[in-house]
């Protein structure tokens, strides 16, 4: 495996990025969790799931790889591109989700002349 | 290879081509259009009722999507586990059977169901789409696939739930779902992406080879379980299930409860096939009884309220799901330890996949059943329904069927796994099945109640002139009713060849993970 040929970081400069991940996540759930306007609901959604693109892209950065692209030979540490592909699939149907979500949000204005969450309650029980 | 080495391939291609020809095909007339709605959907059941009977004898299938093996091997020797795999073992087949046979009978139904709307070129897609997409999510051996599979099928499915758009209800239980379920897709994508950092493989046999017990798997098995917990509708964020369930076209609503199965079956492989060193202990088991006894329970007297019978029926499915979690909760107690899989945890997981299958039919009955009269009457309240018995006898008589099987009367099918989900779990506490059988005489009591406010009573003027719905709407509700039958009729066929495969084959995770492994 790559990783064990790699030396991972454990200065804070080396995790910085993982904590404003984890920053970006808390912010997202907050607004999901306590905003009323559905729009930054949406906001909320779209930055959770950058913020879990941002978290796979740094999983495929490894100190000292390079891409497997070059085939530097078996001494030299090489970092798959999964990652990537794996980002690029999740921006695909993040694009999708959002785009979706916004045209639900438009007819929900149109029918109930509200944006606030709280209005829109007509399924209860 | 042979071209039935590639049916694995086929159970998603059909139904995904079938996706994209829909707009051609669509503008092309009714007739063409109906027909070939319902090919492509029997062709997805054929494919899918031979990948059944392949696993019948415990083997499992495994199809690696562009290549013979799933590791890519370096000119200079290295070689990586990177190529999406399907593996199919008893477990998988099993819920590929429910939702294959769920999705025929729902698109038979919707041919009459839907005729009277427009916009068909976007509901038939949808529907390919959401029958890929659940289909995959029981097929697939790859945790990011898996992710993929469940955008799929979700994605299609808010659509479905608000496609009569002109109805702010549709649109407000397709929003709730949409959050719930996107919040719930990226926290797994998250505890995926965390899974791969620190393994460097998304193959879900290849992780299984290697995970250890640490803190940051247990982190990511929380985020799973709880995530799929969420899409499958367990009891404290079950809220989104009976507004998608109730808004749906009928015969969409069949689909979805396989859909949010499918969600359950990744739960399950999660739990026994990957995280088995951190599910033996017993505190994940007891965590998936106690949501699965909270659902049954609060779910039924949720329902038993109810005057809407979609609605009415949505909430029984969470105390349904709340049934299957009890099972495999119990069975995950005894994971690992031979005595205790003899004495109570087979029968608990035999006794949960039988529901599993059984749930998925007399469900969609239900439904389907829900939809004739709706479509029929017009309306969803039952206070305004009465005495349709004597211009619908066979839906009635349908009812009858799927509400005396989800009830769990004997002797039918629902009574015989109810029956072993008691005897095993009275082993683990004796008020688990306490529990369980006040939840089945609440079942019973309301839906005694729907059939006698539908059904029976005064004939109504202004129901004088409803006639029984028509006959593909009937074929589509016949196949479930035959189905359930057949589980009545046969129970020691179907759980000799399916349930007995399908417990051992999550109970035995190195075979699972032998399966892929040994192909290297």
């Amino acid at each position: 495996m790559t990783d064990s040929i790699v030396k991972t970081t454990s200065d804070f400069a080396g995790n910085a990025a993982y904590v404003v991940v984890a920053l970006l996540v808390i912010m997202a759930l907050y607004s999901i969790l306590t905003q009323k306007n559905l729009i930054k609901i949406c906001i909320g959604i779209a930055v959770l799931g950058s913020s879990v693109n941002f978290f796979l892209v740094l999983l495929g950065y490894r100190q000292g790889g390079i891409p497997i692209y070059y085939l530097g030979g078996a001494e030299k540490a090489m970092v798959l591109p999964t990652p990537q592909c794996l980002t690029l699939t999740a921006i695909v149907i993040a694009l999708a989700t959002t785009a979706l979500m916004l045209s639900l949000v438009i007819l929900i204005h149109k029918h109930y002349g509200t944006m606030n969450v709280d209005e829109i309650r007509r399924l209860r029980g | 290879m042979n071209w039935h080495d590639h049916l694995p391939a086929f159970l998603v291609m059909i139904p995904l081509l079938g996706a994209f020809l829909t707009p051609f095909v669509a503008s092309w007339g009714k007739l063409v259009r109906n027909v070939f709605f319902v090919l492509f959907m029997a062709l997805t059941l054929v494919v899918g009722i031979s990948l059944c009977t392949a696993t019948f004898d415990g083997r499992v299938l495994v199809y690696v999507m562009g290549g013979e093996s799933f590791s890519l091997t370096l000119p200079s020797g290295m070689s990586y586990p990177i190529r999406i795999l399907f593996e199919i073992d008893g477990f998988g087949s099993l819920l590929i059977l429910c939702i294959s046979i769920a999705a025929f009978a729902g698109a038979l139904f919707s041919i009459n169901y839907m005729d009277r709307f427009s916009g068909w070129k976007r509901f038939m897609s949808l529907y390919f789409l959401m029958t890929a997409g659940a289909l995959g999510m029981s097929a697939t051996g790859d945790l990011f696939n898996f992710f993929v599979f469940v955008e799929i099928s979700s994605i299609a499915s808010f659509g479905l739930i608000a496609f009569w758009r002109d109805k702010p209800e549709s649109l407000e239980a397709s929003f709730k779902y949409m959050l719930i379920s996107q919040v719930a897709a990226m926290l797994l994508l998250l505890a995926i992406g965390s899974l791969y950092g620190k393994y460097n493989a998304l193959n879900m046999g290849a992780l299984a080879s290697m995970l250890r017990a640490g803190t940051l798997e247990r982190i990511s098995l929380a985020l799973i379980v709880s995530v799929l917990a969420f899409k499958c509708g367990a009891f404290p964020m079950h809220t989104w299930m009976p507004d998608a369930y109730a808004e749906t076209p009928s015969g969409v609503t069949c689909l979805l409860v396989t859909v949010s199965q499918a969600s359950f079956y990744g739960l399950i492989r999660v739990c026994y096939s990957i995280f088995p060193a951190l599910t033996q202990g017993g505190t994940v088991g007891w965590i998936l009884i106690v949501l699965g006894c909270m659902s049954m329970f609060f779910g039924v007297l949720m329902a038993v309220v109810q005057h809407e019978i979609k609605r009415l029926m949505g909430y029984h499915s969470i105390s349904q799901v709340g049934y299957m979690l009890l099972a495999l909760g119990v069975g995950l107690l005894a994971l690992g330890n031979r005595n205790d899989i003899a004495a109570y945890g087979l029968t608990a997981m035999k006794g949960g996949l039988f529901h599993v299958m059984n749930y998925s039919f007399y469900k969609g009955l239900l439904f389907l059943c829900a939809g004739a009269l709706y479509y029929a009457t017009g309306t969803r309240d039952l206070d305004k329904m009465g005495g349709l018995a004597r211009n619908m006898p066979w839906t009635a008589g349908m009812f009858v069927i799927a509400a005396a099987a989800i009830s769990g009367l004997p002797p039918f099918n629902g009574f015989v796994s109810k029956w072993m989900i008691y005897e095993s779990s009275f082993v683990v506490h004796p008020l688990l099945p306490a529990l369980a059988m006040i939840t089945s005489v609440l079942t019973l009591a309301s839906f005694v109640k729907v059939f006698q406010a539908a059904f029976l009573g005064p004939a109504k003027e202004k129901f004088v002139a409803v006639r029984e719905v028509p006959y593909g709407m009937l074929a589509g509700m016949a196949i479930l009713t035959v189905m359930t039958l057949l589980l009545t009729l046969f129970p020691g066929w179907f759980m000799g060849n399916l349930f007995e495969n399908a417990a051992r084959a999550l109970l035995d995770h190195q075979g699972y993970i032998r399966a892929v492994m040994g192909g290297i």
